[in-house]
């Protein structure tokens, strides 16, 4: 039943939420990532989009609608009551990055996970969150059989900006998971401290 | 069935719910009755702003709200939710709940929060409590 009003939970009058992106190439394991640190199985939203074709680098010239389902897996982690992080894995292709716009809007920051056997792949994402001043960590998932490289190869062979952290993970496991979430959210906190100082001068 | 693609989605009210363009696209927005946005409010829920069941909810009007609506209701009743999960416990599209939601903001059934301004994070305090939750995890 609904009472009157709810003050005395004072919580829910500044329930907060935060977003954090997954993002990275196809396969790289961003569902992993969010399942291995999220509360409830990560779940799965889907957006329906019917965009010009524009978006769509099609061979027959035809001028058409296109509609395409676009599925995220997110997951949740709750702090407290009255404060929950919600992880996003961001959709894999790079026609969706109008979705990623969408995403990105007040998000916390990112986590771009990458694969030192395809490390190209996650250029697309790294020039993305760079371009837009989001705080992104490099989270490198270290697979069975991938050779191991260090964190300075990886903070060098993707030219990033001096102070992104680099950090080597298994998107499979929850403690590894939890450190790069970590490491990220110090870092984010870091950027912003930097950024209210720059604005002031 | 005619080929026309001029007009869209803005036809006349329940006039076609199938477009041989759009395909499966008009189904799911036959429970918004064709609508893409939410009402007059216009605002675009973000994915984690958060639904709660209104304090003062007046009673619901069976016969304004589809079963989909009460289905949201029903959702955030126990808990609040965010419109990912919403769409997510629900199976409905994103675009499809945020519409039905603006219905329940206007009818007075929920209330939802806004989410974090962009560029706006919150302040080292709650970092610090984030940091912490998460390392006790």
């Amino acid at each position: 039943m609904v009472s009157e009003h709810s003050d005395a939970t004072d919580g829910d009058t500044t329930a907060l939420a935060l977003k954090i992106l997954v993002a990275g190439g196809f396969g790289v394991g961003k569902t992993t990532l969010v399942g291995a640190v999220s509360e409830i199985r990560p779940l799965r939203t889907e957006e329906m989009l019917s965009e010009a074709g524009r978006l769509v680098d099609d061979t027959d010239g035809i001028d058409r609608k296109v509609t395409t389902t676009v599925a995220m897996d997110f997951g949740r982690i709750t702090i407290r009551s009255g404060l929950s992080l919600y992880l996003f894995g961001t959709p894999g292709q790079d026609r969706f990055w109008f979705l990623w716009d969408e995403l990105s809007q007040g998000a916390l920051g990112a986590v771009v996970l990458a694969d030192t056997r395809r490390l190209a792949d996650c250029f697309p994402a790294v020039d993305y969150f760079e371009h837009r001043r989001i705080p992104f960590v490099v989270a490198v998932n270290c697979f069975k059989g991938a050779r191991r490289y260090d964190a300075q190869d990886v903070l060098r062979a993707l030219d990033l900006d001096r102070g992104t952290p680099v950090v080597l993970c298994d998107a499979r496991d929850r403690d590894s998971g939890k450190e790069v979430l970590i490491r990220l959210v110090e870092y984010a906190g870091r950027m912003h401290t930097a950024r209210l100082l720059d604005s002031v001068r | 069935m005619t080929d026309d693609t001029t007009g869209g989605g803005r036809e006349r009210p329940g006039s076609r719910w199938y477009d041989n363009e759009a395909g499966p696209l008009v189904r799911p927005y036959a429970m918004t009755g064709g609508r893409t946005r939410p009402g007059p409010t216009g605002v675009r829920f973000d994915l984690i702003a958060l639904v709660a069941r209104a304090p003062d909810a007046p009673g619901t009007d069976d016969t304004v709200l589809g079963p989909e609506h009460r289905t949201l209701i029903d959702l955030c009743r126990t808990e609040t939710q965010s419109v990912a999960e919403l769409a997510a416990d629900a199976d409905l599209p994103v675009g499809v709940v945020r519409v039905l939601l603006g219905d329940l903001v206007e009818l007075g059934s929920v209330t939802v929060s806004r989410p974090v301004p962009p560029a706006q994070l919150p302040d080292e305090r709650i970092l610090r409590e984030v940091i912490d939750g998460l390392r006790a995890l």
